[in-house]
């Protein structure tokens, strides 16, 4: 799982009001090297949650010097957007599992994919 | 036949691969398989991209005989032809004919006559600088060939669509496949729907095998999914090639895009079922194109269930999910997904004795872009179904569905799933004259993983 995919993500547990950002327990990640597209990273930045991707990153400790608020120009600062791509797709849960924050339920992540599913009870 | 008035701007005529299909470019005007278009905006980048295009030209002229051509050639604005005529180019003239063959000494006939046109440049056969055709239009009915054509084009050649592509993605080469992976023709021909393009981020809810993402990301569009079977989604169980039993440890769609070189543009798949929310809601993205289940060769599920839960703890057990359900929440999902803009594209399965374009799904977000049939037997089709978001959800936007008369076809349980096999098992009764009854092929459990009869097997649609 990349963290523009968590960055979109949300639990979806009955009853939950605030299920976002997931909570990242990770057991296995990856850094994968992922061509750069200056163009993609900056049509998904509006649709980041900013904050998500930070704690998302520190979670993992992937943060490296990525800046705390989303700097301007964004489009024409490439040296931004190689950081913001590098945590958007290349960094990767392997293993682990995602949380929801407000009823602790797990969602696991086994070779990269996060199995969303619920049980009945949850439902 | 209507042919557009004569116009300042140039025209383009396209020639489609086939003469049923309802594709084209808006703002045209269409005869048969030709479609003209004005103002195609970079028209070249466009038509390569498209699969169901056999060529596009720059049309210069056209008639219904050769003297009408002639007219129509003489009228074309002589400072939009000269460029490409003049001495130091190099030019060869083309004729195509369709549903006629004409001999060698025919066809330099039809390029001899065209020498009333100033051509100054030099031939050249092999490597020319532009390329002019002829074409000859003699119907569709090979029991039936005129003597002379219906009608006659002349145009400067443009770009060639993307024909190649479905031979070199065909899914028999394709690493990962299931059941039902979508051939590779039809996968492009909805992301042509879609206009997947560059930097474009497309999400299909029933991803499978991922054939709509190997399509869609050849346009260079980054790709997720989701589906609701672990398996599918981690490329285990049962191979569905014939000499393999079970899957090997590397089929997956991540490996799909792989094959072709597009791995970069994988984002991620995951195990989720569609009708439930776990998507942040807000407008992510470009395109949402899919092949819903309908209960023919898969079946349709979505979590939640009235029996125990066995299989290990975070597998979900999956109970039935009905048509008019999917179609509302994936119409719904839609609506809240997408970007202004952005394009919905999907099957529907339709019993076609009953079928009328009202029965189309309609949401008060999206507007019905297009509406094309794909023939599966004498009673069933699919249609695909190509919609665009042109509003925000807004108050009671979501619950649209169900004062919509629309959705009914599509509710109770399995009603197009025994429609479907109503004709068949007409005919199996008829053939066999066995015991086979309708109870065994129309299945009583929700969960059974069922696939439809031997019979069946080659029809396309699950």
């Amino acid at each position: 799982m990349k963290l523009l995919t968590h960055n979109m993500l949300t639990s979806h547990v009955k009853g939950v009001t605030n299920g976002y950002p997931l909570l990242i327990k990770a057991t296995e990640v990856k850094v994968n090297e992922v061509d750069f597209n200056a163009q993609f990273v900056s049509r998904m930045i509006p649709k980041l949650e900013w904050s998500a991707l930070l704690q998302a990153a520190d979670e993992l400790g992937q943060r490296q010097d990525l800046p705390s608020e989303l700097v301007a120009d964004f489009e024409n600062n490439e040296e931004f957007l190689k950081k913001v791509h590098r945590v958007l797709l290349e960094v990767e849960v392997m293993e682990g599992c995602l949380q929801c924050p407000e009823s602790g339920r797990q969602f696991p992540i086994s070779k990269g994919i996060p199995n969303m599913l619920l049980n009945e009870e949850e439902l | 036949m209507a042919t557009p008035g004569r116009r300042a701007c140039l025209q383009y005529l396209i020639h489609l691969a086939q003469d049923n299909l309802d594709f084209s470019p808006p703002c045209c005007f269409r005869e048969r398989q030709y479609i003209y278009c004005q103002n195609i905006s970079g028209a070249k980048d466009d038509i390569m991209t498209v699969v169901c295009f056999l060529s596009a030209f720059e049309l210069w002229g056209h008639g219904r005989t050769h003297s009408e051509l002639r007219t129509s050639l003489r009228n074309y604005p002589a400072e939009q032809m000269l460029p490409f005529l003049h001495k130091d180019s190099t030019y060869r003239i083309n004729v195509y004919t369709f549903n006629k063959t004409l001999d060698f000494t025919e066809r330099i006939k039809r390029i001899d006559a065209m020498d009333y046109l100033p051509f100054e440049g030099l031939v050249s056969l092999k490597s020319p600088q532009h390329v002019f055709c002829l074409l000859e239009d003699y119907g569709t009915d090979p029991n039936n060939i005129p003597e002379h054509p219906y009608y006659i084009y002349f145009g400067r050649w443009i770009a060639d669509g993307q024909r190649e592509l479905i031979r070199s993605h065909s899914v028999k080469n394709r690493h990962f496949i299931g059941n039902t992976s979508m051939d590779a023709g039809l996968s492009f021909i909805m992301a042509n729907h879609a206009k997947v393009k560059e930097h474009d981020l497309v999400f299909d809810p029933f991803v499978g095998t991922g054939s709509l993402l190997v399509a869609c990301s050849h346009f260079g569009a980054y790709v997720c999914g989701s589906d609701i079977d672990y398996n599918t989604i981690h490329g285990k169980g049962r191979s569905s090639r014939k000499d393999q039993k079970w899957r090997g440890p590397d089929e997956n769609i991540r490996a799909n895009l792989r094959q072709y070189g597009t791995e970069k543009l994988y984002v991620d798949v995951m195990v989720s079922d569609a009708s439930k929310p776990v998507w942040r809601e807000t407008a992510l993205f470009d395109a949402i194109i899919t092949d819903p289940p309908y209960g023919i060769r898969e079946s349709t599920r979505r979590t939640g269930s009235h029996k125990e839960t066995t299989k290990c703890s975070h597998v979900a057990v999956s109970q039935s999910y009905h048509l008019s359900e999917i179609l509302a929440d994936m119409l719904n999902f839609s609506a809240h997904r997408l970007v202004m803009g952005g394009r919905l594209v999907y099957w529907l399965p339709v019993y076609r004795p009953e079928y009328c374009e009202e029965m189309v799904p309609l949401h008060p977000c999206l507007l019905l872009i297009s509406n094309c049939e794909q023939m599966l037997s004498s009673h069933t089709s699919r249609r695909l179904i190509t919609m665009e978001k042109v509003k925000e959800p807004e108050g009671l936007d979501s619950l649209a569905h169900l004062s919509n008369p629309r959705f009914s076809a599509y509710q109770g349980h399995d009603t197009f799933r025994e429609k479907y096999f109503s004709g068949l098992n007409k005919r199996l009764n008829k053939e066999s004259k066995s015991d086979v009854k309708g109870d065994s092929i129309i299945p009583g459990s929700d969960n059974d993983r069922w696939q439809a009869p031997k019979e069946n097997k080659h029809e396309p649609i699950h």
